[in-house]
């Protein structure tokens, strides 16, 4: 990013985009992997998720990782209930 | 004042994310999940404001913004005396005529400095006047986005880069500044204490601080894996053991009236199901020197510590000490 002078810059500095622009992903270094025939849809794991990248598909009555914003923290399988996510070196 | 929602947890897995992702925390970071939590139980139009801090910084990468509700930065200060500041503002409004909304919640988000420390005397004042809006206290337990400095939230025995612990001294010597006590000593609505891991829990008493006339104070545990030195994979069972070890205790005082909640009313009520606050501080990276042989004698003093004030909880809550 080019360096801005005050001029160009929006007035009270207001941030006017959206930070999903910001592919966070790439800081992944393990990458959760899940086993649908364990995996019960308790949806505990979107629910701790930091990063929101678990969605809830109702229609498909299931759940998606988003590998785009996925930090690879772990948690999602450390609090899985039936241990149906593993964290993988891909 | 009993909040009548009921939700599951497709209910919340549903609802959009009001704090984005793209957010430019840590991984693991147990904050981030404090605020999606915190979003997903507002009620209708909502103001944010942020005290400088890890969320603030994470979340406003200029010129990009993770919140997709109005959100205002302010210094480390003041950030109660702004939330004070929008609701005034949104009452005079209303009565003239120009916010057609029935209500408009303002939450005001700091961290342990901007509340424990730096924010104290603001936000003080701002409870005193009586001002309708939920302050959120993330707390963990350190200036962790400076670079890890103590603050008034460490604990006892914690190592940080400005209480090292070394030869001689065993990290800090203080013992955490009991914050939500003082909060309830202004004999304010609504006051509590939360932990991410009881999500459900959190996300009623976020409900309950919103829509209680008047102010509110949330104080949230959140887990930081960078300042800890924990495993990023232990963020929520940190947030879980700080329960179970009754070191961060879950309740409620409204109107001045303490109750226990459900995680530690089923402690209370059968004490074998406490656990000792070593095994919450060996998976801690800070508390590493306290499992040498000369730092050993503190895990017990904070074990006595911890045990103390679980003790001096339980009478304010009216249940009966047992003998732990």
């Amino acid at each position: 990013m080019s360096e801005k002078s005050w001029k160009e810059i929006s007035i009270g500095a207001v941030c006017w985009k959206p930070s999903t622009a910001l592919l966070t992903g790439d800081w992944r270094t393990y990458t959760p992997v899940r086993d649908p025939a364990k995996c019960t849809r308790c949806l505990l794991c979107a629910i701790y998720c930091p990063d929101g990248a678990i969605h809830w598909k109702p229609e498909r009555n299931d759940i998606e990782f988003d590998y785009n914003y996925c930090k690879g923290c772990g948690i999602c399988a450390n609090e899985c209930p039936t241990k149906a996510i593993e964290m993988k070196l891909l | 004042m009993q909040s009548e929602w009921k939700f599951t947890s497709k209910d919340i897995a549903e609802k959009p994310d009001l704090f984005m992702s793209g957010h430019r925390a840590c991984a693991g970071c147990g904050a981030t999940t404090v605020l999606r939590l915190l979003m997903k139980a507002t009620r209708g139009p909502t103001i944010v404001t942020t005290a400088t801090g890890c969320m603030q910084i994470v979340s406003s990468m200029y010129p990009y913004t993770s919140w997709a509700v109005p959100w205002v930065h302010t210094a480390f200060e003041n950030v109660a005396a702004n939330a004070a500041g929008i609701e005034a503002a949104i009452k005079i409004m209303k009565k003239k005529g120009r916010v057609k909304h029935s209500h408009v919640d303002v939450i005001a988000i700091a961290g342990d400095g901007g509340t424990y420390d730096i924010g104290l005397q603001a936000l003080s004042g701002a409870m005193e006047r009586g001002h309708d809006f939920l302050f959120v206290l993330y707390d963990n337990e350190a200036y962790m986005n400076t670079g890890i400095q103590r603050s008034g939230g460490t604990p006892l025995g914690a190592a940080t880069t400005t209480s090292p612990a070394g030869t001689v001294v065993p990290g800090k010597l203080e013992t955490k500044k009991p914050i939500t006590e003082i909060m309830a000593a202004h004999e304010i609505p609504y006051v509590a204490t939360a932990s991410p891991y009881y999500w459900r829990d959190l996300i009623i008493k976020t409900r309950r601080g919103l829509e209680v006339e008047g102010p509110a104070f949330l104080h949230v545990f959140a887990p930081c894996p960078r300042g800890w030195r924990t495993d990023t994979a232990k963020s929520m069972e940190l947030a879980k053991l700080a329960v179970e070890t009754c070191v961060f205790p879950l309740w409620e005082c409204i109107n001045g009236e303490y109750q226990l909640s459900a995680p530690s009313k089923a402690i209370a009520l059968s004490p074998e199901k406490k656990k000792p606050v070593r095994e919450y501080l060996q998976l801690q990276g800070r508390f590493r020197h306290l499992f040498t042989p000369k730092f050993e004698k503190l895990i017990d003093e904070i074990q006595k510590i911890t045990d103390q004030r679980w003790q001096r909880l339980l009478k304010k809550c009216g249940v009966s000490a047992s003998k732990t």
